[in-house]
């Protein structure tokens, strides 16, 4: 792939590139918008990017990353974590609320939005806590929080389950107001006390306390049925269990206005590999079991999980250079995203190239309320555009990547597929597989 | 062998020998010059992260019977306080010269982690990790028996394995490392395991582990087991509402005296009462029946220095890596 | 091994010692034990596996079918060494075999050693490290049924069945009824074969 002109040029003519799975097409981006398409388009100053072979689809958009600024910049900030997401494809991500401080007020969501802006890399959408300080006793401002400059709309006290089912209810109720959605993260807490993986085979031969399945299904039960009474949306994060897949599968069936998300890595990755007690495959909610893995592969096939959502969460290397028990839980995810999901969900044939696009462009925007991020790709648009690789494969090298965190859980492992080029907003934040220039706020 | 880290993955031949090299160590113990100088000017360090004066103890007598240097290595830290990181402690003492590690952890699979991680290159004896393993109580409790079991049938020990056996393991197995790493080489070994337990007390896989499964104590010595191992039951454990009250499970699943006559009544004549020990004496076993003559707990005792004794010669004796050359090699 | 000249070609195995001389020359071993000792009181023969074992065994069979008041069983032993090997860590780990002292024990007896080959005189090393940890001997004696020559160490033996000199590049086997098979019969003999074989 081959750059003509200049980087400066603020016109940039992609040709050749399939879209989605139709016909290869040109597309002409021009002041931040999709100015033309068409086949043998040209345009007089415009940077040629020559994309024969090469995938087109909207920018990703992630409804789940932990950002770890403020607070823990020792595993991650909102300039490091928005250089991963470019580079994963990501136009815009959703930055979850369990900072430090906790980001359950205006303040701490305008902050980060200002670092993400400021950044340039990506679209950085911050999530506001459902409750104060992620405790669950007390709701946090969400109606400020919506009103901000953050303008959230997703709201979350991921990390931590919203247990209590009075307050589930009425955030649920609440967020009515301002088109909100309350995005769970399911996990009884008196179920799971200790828990340290799944709770199965291979926990009762490896003697560690189980994360019982039933533990994210009950709730998911609980939270549909509440979100029918009081007519509301409900987001449920990083579904993992062939439970609830059923669950959510029976929700939707009745009109229930519920949207669920899988991780790539539960695409993939099953309880098996904590045999090896590396701390690597520490996550929550834990890796299941095959049969698990299965069904979610089938859920997000046939549209019962509506996104993917990577759930990246960057850890400092003492935290998972220790004891299982000691480790945090979590493994990053934005810069591996498409081609776990080219691995698991496309070279298997379950999906194609347009539902990519659906689960990691159009729906997740359409449930974060994102007007300018996952549109069609046609003139008008707003020129925010993935160029993807299909044929390339290259091997996990955890410290070349820009994510701080070294915790992948496919280090090592060759991938296939590769971004090539990521359009944020008109401007190539990422040319030839590497990071390009961000964004500057000013325009071009 | 480079590591002993559990039973699961240690295969017949290797249980088999050990437990033959334990038979002569055993005979040194009873001579006069209780020494031999295999492991002399090896050191071996007993990392402790979680507090066991007996089994410290065995492993520092069996260390030092075998001529090695031992050092006593109390590490602090806890689930809720931590201290030095596992990896600075290993590397600590790596760098002290440490030839084997022996390892109790509070942490299931911390010294699997340790052996793994490229952070030591000394040899790594799992001394009991969380609820996970505890290999070489399991290689005692199998010697134990093995004698027992040569001296019923009238055959020497030596060579044998526990074929034909049959083993009833009694209690809290759902957090027991002893019940799991026995029940793995009891399988190797072709003996025939039954767990015994309240429902609330065996883990959700159990149903595909190899052994039979059973409820109901009294039912399970009717059947005429060769050895009852009886597990040791926290009592804090009601607090989590495992059972309802030690006296009822004592009632239940604990060792008392009409069980002990049972074993009389049934005809059970060479049946031997187990007990990893330390005993809750009145709890999961009566006090007649941990001091009767069925009770191995001090042979297992006695044992447990032997089997150590013949893991450490094992692991350490044979061919050893080749000393860094140079400073620069020992950084890697 | 130097690789000059073209190596001479292995020779077949030869055997030294055909089951008619092995007993023969134990049964000269025997009574010269007797001899030295001036009779039977305090011998105690000790074997060191594998072989060095059946050997003493053999040997206390015919002192006591000289002497009337001995009883073969209660005069014989087995000596393991592997623990005071001085070896042990070029090798790869050998797992010991039995000790067995008779019941009568070491203290102040005569204790003869026995083994097949005598070569570098470091099993005999050990097997005096050995002993001293198991009690206090008051003569220890070496008996063995072929001596090859090629000692490391200031070792000789008291009785010797055949001297047999030998270069180092060859190997000296033997073989006894008790613990080996040739083509699955058992087989008393001696034999001397190249390394290269």
């Amino acid at each position: 792939m081959t750059a003509t002109a200049p980087h400066e040029a603020t016109a940039y003519l992609v040709k050749g590139a399939a879209i989605g799975d139709g016909a290869a097409t040109d597309l002409l981006i021009r002041n931040g918008v999709i100015a033309e398409t068409g086949t043998g388009l040209s345009a007089a100053g415009a940077t040629v990017i020559d994309a024969e072979g090469l995938v087109a689809v909207p920018g990703m958009v992630d409804l789940h990353t932990h950002l770890r600024e403020p607070g823990r910049e020792d595993a991650e900030t909102v300039e490091t974590g928005s250089r991963a997401a470019a580079l994963g494809g990501f136009t815009a991500v959703h930055a979850m609320a369990n900072s430090s401080p906790v980001a359950d007020t205006a303040g701490v969501v305008e902050q980060v939005y200002t670092l993400g802006r400021k950044a340039g890399w990506t679209d950085v959408r911050p999530v506001g806590a459902v409750t104060i300080g992620l405790a669950g006793e007390r709701l946090a401002e969400l109606g400020a929080m919506a009103d901000s400059r953050a303008r959230v709309r997703v709201f979350s006290d991921d990390g931590i389950c919203v247990h209590d089912p009075v307050l589930m209810r009425r955030a649920l109720e609440y967020v009515k107001a301002f088109d909100g959605v309350i995005a769970q993260h399911a996990q009884e807490p008196r179920l799971t006390d200790g828990a340290q993986m799944n709770e199965g085979d291979v926990s009762a031969v490896l003697g560690m306390t189980g994360w019982p399945a039933v533990a994210e299904e009950s709730i998911i039960a609980r939270d549909v049925l509440l979100a029918q009474h009081v007519d509301s949306r409900l987001h449920v994060c990083h579904v993992s269990t062939a439970g609830s897949v059923e669950i959510i599968r029976w929700a939707k069936q009745r009109g229930i206005k519920v949207t669920a998300e899988v991780t790539p890595h539960h695409l993939w990755l099953t309880d098996e590999l904590v045999r090896s007690y590396d701390p690597v495959y520490k996550v929550n909610p834990p890796l299941r079991t095959d049969e698990d893995v299965q069904a979610l592969r089938a859920g997000l096939a046939d549209g019962t999980i509506d996104i993917i959502g990577t759930d990246h969460a960057p850890h400092p290397s003492e935290a998972k250079e220790c004891e299982w028990a000691q480790a945090a839980m979590g493994m990053t995810g934005l810069e591996t995203a498409l081609s776990v999901v080219q691995h698991t969900m496309i070279e298997s044939g379950l999906i194609g190239w347009d539902d990519f696009a659906r689960i990691t462009s159009l729906m997740p925007a359409q449930i974060g309320r994102l007007q300018d991020q996952g549109q069609p790709l046609e003139a008008g648009s707003a020129a925010n555009i993935t160029l993807i690789d299909p044929a390339a494969r290259w091997t996990v090298e955890p410290n070349k990547m820009a994510t701080m965190g070294r915790n992948s859980p496919f280090a090592g492992r060759e991938l296939p597929g590769r971004v090539v080029a990521t359009f944020y907003q008109g401007h190539p934040t990422v040319l030839d597989g590497s990071l390009n220039t961000p964004r500057t706020a000013e325009g071009e | 062998m480079r590591h002993l880290l559990s039973t699961e993955d240690l295969c017949k031949d290797d249980a088999v020998r050990i437990l033959d090299t334990a038979e002569e160590m055993a005979a040194v113990s009873d001579r006069e010059v209780k020494k031999l100088p295999v492991l002399r000017g090896r050191t071996v360090v007993n990392l402790f992260f979680e507090d066991s004066t007996r089994t410290r103890i065995s492993f520092e007598a069996a260390a030092k019977r075998l001529s090695a240097d031992v050092i006593n290595f109390a590490a602090k830290g806890s689930s809720v306080s931590k201290g030095e990181s596992l990896k600075d402690t290993a590397q600590t003492l790596e760098a002290m010269g440490a030839d084997a590690v022996v390892i109790r952890h509070w942490a299931s699979g911390a010294p699997a982690r340790l052996a793994a991680s490229g952070w030591i290159d000394a040899a790594v004896v799992n001394a009991g990790d969380g609820t996970h393993e505890h290999p070489t109580q399991a290689l005692l409790d199998a010697f134990t028996m093995r004698r027992n079991w040569a001296r019923i049938n009238g055959t020497a020990s030596l060579g044998t394995d526990l074929s034909g056996m049959k083993v009833a393991i009694v209690g809290d197995v759902l957090h027991s490392r002893v019940a799991r790493s026995n029940l793995w080489l009891l399988r190797t070994l072709g003996a025939d395991v039954t767990m015994v337990a309240p429902p609330t007390l065996l883990p959700v896989g159990v149903a595909k582990w190899p052994c039979t499964v059973s409820y109901d104590l009294d039912e399970t010595l009717a059947t005429g087991p060769d050895a009852v191992m009886m597990l040791r039951l926290q009592g804090e454990r009601m607090n989590a509402a495992f059972f309802p009250s030690t006296r009822e499970y004592s009632r239940r699943w604990g060792f008392d005296d009409s069980r002990l006559k049972a074993l009389d009544s049934h005809g059970l004549k060479g049946t031997i009462i187990m007990h990893p020990g330390p005993m809750n004496r009145g709890l999961e076993i009566s006090a007649a029946a941990a001091d009767s003559p069925r009770s191995t707990v001090l042979q297992q005792v006695r044992n447990g220095v032997s089997v150590r004794m013949a893991a450490l010669y094992l692991l350490l004796s044979g061919e050893t890596h080749t000393a860094p050359a140079t400073i620069q090699e020992a950084q890697r | 091994m130097s690789t000059s000249a073209a190596a001479p070609s292995p020779q077949p195995a030869r055997v030294v010692l055909a089951e008619a001389d092995i007993d023969r020359a134990l049964t000269r071993i025997a009574h010269e034990i007797l001899e030295a000792n001036k009779g039977s009181k305090d011998l105690v023969l000790l074997g060191i596996p594998r072989r060095g074992y059946p050997l003493a065994s053999r040997l206390a069979a015919k002192i006591a079918a000289t002497d009337p008041g001995v009883k073969a069983e209660d005069i014989t032993g087995q000596l393991d060494v592997t623990m005071f090997r001085d070896d042990l860590k070029r090798q790869p780990t050998r797992a010991p075999l039995p000790t067995q002292l008779p019941a009568t024990g070491i203290d102040d007896k005569v204790v003869v050693l026995v083994d097949d080959v005598l070569y570098s005189g470091r099993t005999i090393r050990a097997a005096l490290d050995a002993l001293v940890d198991l009690g206090r001997p008051r003569i220890v004696r070496l008996a063995v049924l072929v001596d090859r020559g090629h000692r490391e160490l200031p070792i000789r033996a008291d009785h010797v069945g055949k001297n047999l000199p030998t270069s180092s590049a060859e190997k000296v086997r033997v073989h006894l009824a008790e613990t080996d098979t040739v083509d699955g019969r058992p087989v008393n003999e001696v034999v001397i074969e190249d390394r290269t074989a």
